[in-house]
Order: C-alpha cells, then sequence, then structure tokens
C-alpha cells in the first residue's frame, strides 16, 4: 500500500549545523546521574548533529570535569564516532574477515563508483558519506552493508544502485502490509474514554488519532498516524525538535495523566487506552521514538 | 610484609611493592624503558619481563607492574627471560633506530644484527611523556588518541592546547627524543632549543614563570654568556 499523505518524519541533520551550547547541556545534564556515561553522551551528541564537534567535546570536557584529552581519547578511539561532518544518509560496508571473503570489496568498489567517492569520504552535496568497517557481527549475513541504521545482508554489487536509491527516498517511509510489526490501532482518551480516532484526516492511508497539545501558551491540533510503528503526523503548528509538549483530549479537554519518565530523555510519557484493553504510551518531546505499548 | 624469592634469594617487601622494585632492591639489574620513579607503572615497553612461578606454570610478566605476591619464585634473568628481551629490543630497534636510549640498551644486551626492517618511528608509545604531562606537572594536555595503527600521541585536534604551559616535561622523559629537533612551527613544537639557537623562550616573556626540564638548555645557556 502506498502512503497517501506525504509527511516528512525525519528531522535530517545536515551538515553544519550550528552547535548551540544550549542543545550539549541539556544532552549533560540527562546524563547527569551517571557520571560514567561518557560514551553515552557522545553518541547523543552524535545521533544530533551527525559527528562530534570540536566545540561540543569542548563542552562536555568543561562540563563533566574530564579533561579535554580524555574526551578527544574516547572520541578518537571508537570507530562509530566521527569528528568530521557527515552526510545526510550514512553508509557503513562491512570489510570484516568472513564479509570479505564473500565479496564485500567488490561491493565497496561499487558503492565507491556510484558515489564518486572514496571510503571515509562525503559526497559534496553532503547526500552520502561511506565508511568501511571491520566485522559487525553478522558475519553469517555477509556481506553485509548498513545504511541508515538499515542492516542489509548478502549484498551483491548489482544490489548496490538499488539500495542507494531506497536511501534518497529514505527507509522510513511507511510500506504498510510489508512489515508485520506495523498494524493500526484504536486509541481512547484515559480521562473521558471518548474514541479520538479521526474519520475526516488520515495518515497513512487510515483514520488519524486526533489529540490537542500545548506548550508555551500555544494550543493546536496534532493527529498522529494510528499505524502503531510508524512515526508519521500531521500538527497545525510546527513543533521543534526536543520541545516538551503537553497532551490533552479534544473532547474533554484534560490533559493525559502522565504515569512515567521516557528512559531515552527522561520527558513524561503520555499514556492513551487502546481499544481491546491495554495501554500505549508515547514519549511527549518531539523526535523522540520512545513508545510502549501494553496489551492486556 | 611479603617474603618471595629472587633468583633463589628470599626477600621481604612491603605489600604493594612490584617486583622490579624488589629486584632492584636486593640488587638485580633490571633494564626497564617506560618505567619511571614518580610515574605510575604503565607496562608498555615489556622491556623489565622477568619469569615467575615453576615447571611448565612458568610465565613472563612485566615486573614493573605486577605485585609481590607471598612465595612467588622470580627469575630476573633465566634463559627464557633474556631470549625475550633480546627479541623485545630488537624489535623496538626496528620502529626507532635512531633513538640513543635503545641504541644502548640493545648494545649492553648484546644485539648485533637486525633482523627486521627499520621503521624510523618517532614514538614508540611508551607513554612517558602522557603520564609525565599528568601525573608531574599537573596538565593533561596531551594524550593517546586513535588505536591500533592509528593510536599517537599529541594535543586534542592537533592544536596548540590550552593547558599546556610549554614546560617540556614531555621531551625530557622522551627516549625516541624527536620533538626536540623538529622545531619549525612555533605553534606546535614545544620549544626545540637545541635546533634553534635563539630559541622562543628568550624573547617571549610569557615563557618566565614556566618549569623547564631542558637540560643543557640552549637558553639559560645563551642568557648566561650575556
Ligand atoms: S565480517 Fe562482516 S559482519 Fe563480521
Ligand atoms: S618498564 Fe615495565 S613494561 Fe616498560
Amino acid at each position: 500500500m502506498k502512503t497517501d499523505t506525504v509527511i516528512k518524519n525525519k528531522d535530517n541533520t545536515h551538515a553544519g549545523k550550528e552547535v548551540d551550547s544550549k542543545d550539549i547541556l541539556r544532552i549533560l545534564d540527562k546524563h547527569n546521574e551517571d557520571r560514567g556515561g561518557l560514551i553515552a553522551i557522545l553518541e547523543e551528541i552524535q545521533a544530533e548533529y551527525g559527528y562530534l564537534p570540536e566545540k561540543s567535546l569542548r563542552i562536555v570536557g568543561e562540563e563533566t570535569g574530564r579533561s579535554l584529552v580524555d574526551v578527544y581519547g574516547v572520541a578518537t578511539f571508537y570507530r562509530s564516532f566521527s569528528l568530521k561532518p557527515r552526510g545526510r544518509h550514512f553508509v557503513c560496508a562491512c570489510l570484516g574477515t568472513a564479509c570479505h571473503v564473500r565479496g564485500a570489496p567488490r561491493v565497496v568498489e561499487e558503492l565507491e563508483q556510484q558515489l564518486g567517492i572514496k571510503a571515509g569520504e562525503t559526497t559534496p552535496d553532503w547526500e552520502f558519506t561511506l565508511e568501511t568497517v571491520n566485522c559487525l557481527g553478522a558475519c553469517a549475513l555477509g556481506p553485509v552493508v548498513v545504511i541508515d541504521g538499515h542492516y542489509f545482508s548478502k549484498v551483491r554489487k548489482s544490489r548496490v544502485g538499488q539500495l542507494l536509491d531506497e536511501a534518497r527516498k529514505g527507509f522510513d517511509t511507511i510500506e504498510l502490509g510489508k512489515d508485520k510489526r506495523i498494524f493500526p490501532i484504536n486509541v481512547s482518551c484515559p480521562h473521558c474514554n471518548h474514541s479520538l480516532k479521526d474519520e475526516t484526516f488520515a495518515i497513512d492511508g487510515y483514520p488519524s488519532i486526533l489529540v490537542n497539545v500545548s506548550s508555551d501558551h500555544k494550543q493546536g491540533w496534532l493527529r498522529l498516524s494510528c499505524l502503531y510503528g510508524s512515526y508519521n503526523f500531521a500538527s497545525e503548528f510546527d513543533v521543534p525538535t526536543g520541545l516538551v509538549v503537553s497532551f490533552l483530549c479534544p473532547h474533554c479537554g484534560v490533559e493525559f495523566p502522565s504515569t512515567s519518565d521516557c528512559s531515552v530523555c527522561a520527558a513524561p510519557m503520555v499514556p492513551m487506552l487502546v481499544e481491546g484493553g491495554g495501554i500505549v504510551q508515547i514519549c511527549s518531546r518531539r523526535g523522540c521514538k520512545n513508545h510502549i505499548l501494553d496489551l492486556v | 610484609m611479603i617474603t618471595l624469592k629472587i633468583n633463589g634469594l628470599d626477600v621481604s617487601v612491603e605489600k604493594g611493592t612490584t617486583l622490579l622494585e624488589a629486584a632492584r632492591f636486593i640488587g638485580f639489574p633490571v633494564p626497564t624503558l617506560c618505567h619511571m620513579d614518580g610515574l605510575s607503572a604503565y607496562g608498555a615497553c615489556r622491556l623489565c619481563v622477568v619469569e615467575i612461578g615453576e615447571g611448565p606454570k612458568a610465565k613472563l610478566v612485566s615486573s614493573c607492574t605486577y605485585p609481590a605476591e607471598e612465595g612467588l619464585k622470580v627469575r630476573t634473568a633465566s634463559a627464557r627471560v633474556l631470549k625475550a628481551r633480546r627479541m623485545i629490543l630488537e624489535l623496538l630497534l626496528a620502529s626507532c633506530p635512531q633513538s640513543k636510549i635503545i641504541q644502548d640498551l640493545a648494545a649492553s644486551h648484546g644485539i648485533r644484527q637486525q633482523r627486521f626492517r627499520q621503521e624510523y618511528e618517532d614514538c614508540i608509545l611508551c607513554g612517558l611523556c602522557v603520564r609525565m604531562c599528568e601525573e608531574q606537572m599537573m596538565a593533561k594536555a596531551i594524550g593517546f588518541r586513535n588505536r591500533g595503527e592509528k593510536r599517537s600521541i599529541g594535543t586534542p585536534f592537533d592544536i596548540k592546547s590550552d593547558v599546556c604551559r610549554l614546560c617540556g616535561g614531555c621531551m625530557y622523559v622522551c627516549p625516541a627524543c624527536q620533538l626536540r629537533c623538529t622545531y619549525n612551527e612555533p605553534e606546535k613544537a614545544i620549544c626545540g632549543a637545541c635546533a634553534n639557537l635563539t630559541p622562543p623562550c628568550i624573547e617571549k616573556e610569557q615563557f618566565d614563570d614556566m618549569m623547564c626540564y631542558m637540560d643543557p638548555c640552549v637558553a639559560c645557556e645563551i642568557e648566561k654568556d650575556k
């Protein structure tokens, strides 16, 4: 099935985004309790900017009381950290022993040729960064190529072009029916138990879930996809990434009572009742994809 | 107190003493390269290997990091130890043949041949300078970067560090001793006194209250002459 509402759901971090010390401080704040979590902090900064900007490393050092040498040492030790800006799509090809004997060098060659860059480089239009690693721990599936966090097994030279095309389109566009983990759910307000289904507005080809959101005295509607596993949504006003909003029921006007905090970003989790028994909780921070489904 | 046997002699040492300290205490020489009094043990060069245990269980350990154990039997100069040491030296010599310190050590261990390709590295990653900078100079301006083949020592981002006071302590302890002789980019190199007849610290007054480890220091000699 095709998606008929085209809604972008991935906030692409484009190279060259300014480092805002406030963002870094926010990330640091979250990790304040576990002082040892340098790698977790760096991972999060990298998720935010796509790489580790010099300024961010300096802030991390100053704020956590670590010397810059230590922070830099860790940042350069691990292959998954990058000190250079990366392109919008990150292609990582395995050249480990198992993948190597199964023909990975030819796949890498093809990638290099089609992208016009060498491994370790980024295309001039900042679309792709190509890198190689030595083993991803999935040797039996080799040659393995990872694009934007999606793993592709037994990749042959002939498949490279198709994979890159898919990457350009974005893997996050939902194709229903292909993936069993994606299914529609009906939810209702935990307070008045009124269904939140909105037949008048479709997302992913299904009636959407209508809620009101408010933040900073601004109120507006937000329509979520009712497909569990889809992050597509539409909203009245633009909610900036990273902002925590409160969710209100459009029928009774009561704010959904949060009972727990997001395990990823510590923002309140918003509960909604699932028809047939159960609770789905989604994180109230824009851009955080954490969610929990409890069926009874 | 812990009693152990070194080369058949009983020694009693305090808990926490390393095998190296115990051996030197009763007078058995053990060569070292990455060990220095006043700096923490690191165990990078393996030159200080000794053999512990007996029979098939005997094994080689680096004495600078191995703490003394009750009843331990240690040999500091068995055939196996000497063979291992010579191999280590030969490898060190191959990676850094220009180092006077390594040349001397190799010569004193009777190394007369070079079977490996000479690499002329300017660093053997012994970590002396890193520990000097952190533990004695309290600066932490330099450290290890990257890993594997690409491992190197230097400042973050390869630019002059804000916390470096140009004390020269790192060069003072360096067994490969290359940095001293590469003064060409004032922003990066530390002093380079030996390569310069007018070292930077003579003119710039900000060097005034810096601790300096150059010995002999060309700059100071020039000042004295005036
Ligand atoms: S060698 Fe490629 S996954 Fe292990
Ligand atoms: S002196 Fe013991 S390993 Fe270098």
